[in-house]
């Protein structure tokens, strides 16, 4: 079975990482698995913990009155998500459920912002990542708010 | 000189009637709807043949056809059949104008001109040999459709075959029995996207350049074919690149105001190019310097 580190120095968001960083976070780290269906954070719970998919696909969601549940994003393997962990007041602002079997490693928030904020290195190459991640994730969104697909009258 | 007596022909007379006569490819012929299938609730896909038997098109993946409703006017749609079956010319059109929605209501055995087919063609033999990584935004999927057709035809000629689809909910999806029966082989990959879904989508949801990153492609030596909005259009292009793409290996299949579809009328000129003529295939360093400016 492979450790956490070795897990984590195959997943894209860790891709460069110095390996004794990876060793030192790891240890925040834990193997999980959700079955399809399985809500892995619900809004406004505490956010302890962020995920890298190993495996699977994870749906962010959200709650619309009159809706119902709506999805907003759905990430697959090679993705992370959740970074409410990162600034207070750590609470989850979306749904999170497994829309597949999903295995993921999942961190402890408290011990890796603990960890950033005895290593400053350590803390700005997370946060470089971190940032890359929310900004691609900023592009998609705004390209859906354009509805890009809906109609335009013509000829 | 005296005239000829009417209905003999001489050759000055003949001469004169072919001066008269409008350019090639200006002239329509006319065929009947044999099919009309509801796609969406506002995309219907027409199947046309030639009226009395008169000669099939035939035609190359990318290319489009002027479609004519007697008394409300003409309009460029791409083909959206199958290259190999040029015996029935299959079309689907969204209704978003006059001509549209007049297309959208022709009924089985209602008769439409035709003129094509016009414009550049998908660079599909070219790929040969390498993967093929197809990406359609909207009704963008129904121009490339002809190049999964050709592809999935002749299946041996190719290294791995994707399929990148994005659309704005499971409602708009075009093609939907393409779609599975594509997704059943095993030797195609099939990744569908849709901008908004409720909890019975069980698949992707968000744009469709989110999933170039994963699409099982050699970037270094794959060919893109990419068609939809032209915002979308460009966001792929950049995460094509990202990729490790070539701009030489990216094709885009532009729309612009193509009116006489001869390159006579100037409506759909892009910097140097003619879209109706040059297009609408271009490979991706032709067109990107105009990509982003606003006056075109």
């Amino acid at each position: 079975m492979k450790t956490i580190d070795v897990l984590l120095a195959e997943h894209p968001f860790f891709q460069g990482m110095a390996p004794g960083y990876l060793e030192f976070i790891a240890g925040c780290g834990r193997n999980v698995q959700f079955e399809p269906g399985r809500y892995i954070h619900r809004e406004g719970q505490e956010a302890n913990e962020f995920y890298a998919i190993r495996h699977g696909k994870v749906a962010l969601e959200i709650f619309v009155p009159g809706r119902g549940p709506t999805t907003l994003q759905t990430l697959d393997e090679g993705d992370v998500f959740g970074w409410s962990w990162i600034f207070p007041p750590y609470k989850w602002v979306f749904d999170a459920r497994a829309v597949e079997l999903t295995r993921a490693v999942a961190f402890d928030g408290v011990c890796l912002r603990t960890k950033c904020e005895g290593d400053a290195q350590l803390g700005y190459d997370f946060m470089k990542r971190f940032a890359q991640m929310v900004a691609k994730r900023l592009d998609a969104v705004r390209l859906q708010l354009l509805d890009v697909y809906g109609t335009v009258e013509r000829r | 000189m005296a005239e000829a007596p009417t209905g003999v022909q001489t050759p000055a007379s003949a001469a004169r009637h072919a001066a008269q006569r409008p350019p090639a490819g200006l002239l329509p012929a006319s065929f009947r709807v044999t099919s009309r299938r509801r796609e969406t609730r506002d995309t219907f896909t027409l199947e046309l043949v030639p009226v009395d038997g008169g000669p099939e098109i035939r035609f190359e993946p990318g290319q489009f056809n002027m479609l004519y409703v007697l008394g409300v006017g003409e309009v460029p749609i791409s083909i959206s059949g199958d290259p190999g079956r040029p015996s029935t010319l299959v079309h689907t059109v969204r209704s978003v104008g006059a001509v549209t929605r007049a297309l959208c209501a022709l009924r089985k055995g209602d008769v439409v001109g035709v003129r094509g087919p016009f414009g550049s063609a998908w660079p599909v033999d070219a790929a040969a040999g390498h993967d093929v990584l197809v990406v359609a935004g909207g009704i963008g999927i129904a121009p490339v459709r002809p190049i999964l057709h050709r592809v999935l035809a002749q299946r041996a000629r190719y290294g791995r075959v994707v399929l990148l689809y994005g659309a704005r909910t499971p409602a708009d999806l075009l093609y939907t029995r393409d779609l599975e029966h594509w997704r059943s082989r095993l030797d195609a990959e099939v990744q569908v996207t849709v901008d908004s879904a409720d909890r019975t989508w069980r698949g992707n949801v968000g744009t469709v350049a989110t999933l170039i990153g994963r699409a099982p492609i050699d970037a270094e030596q794959a060919t893109a074919f990419v068609c939809g909005p032209e915002v979308m259009m460009r966001f792929v292009a950049i995460a094509l690149q990202q990729r490790g793409m070539a701009g030489r290996q990216i094709f885009l299949s532009l729309e612009r105001n193509m009116t006489c579809a001869v390159g006579l009328c100037g409506h759909c000129q892009l910097g140097p190019y003619f879209v109706c003529k040059d297009g609408p295939v271009f490979d991706l360093p032709r067109v990107r310097p105009f990509l982003t400016v606003r006056e075109m």
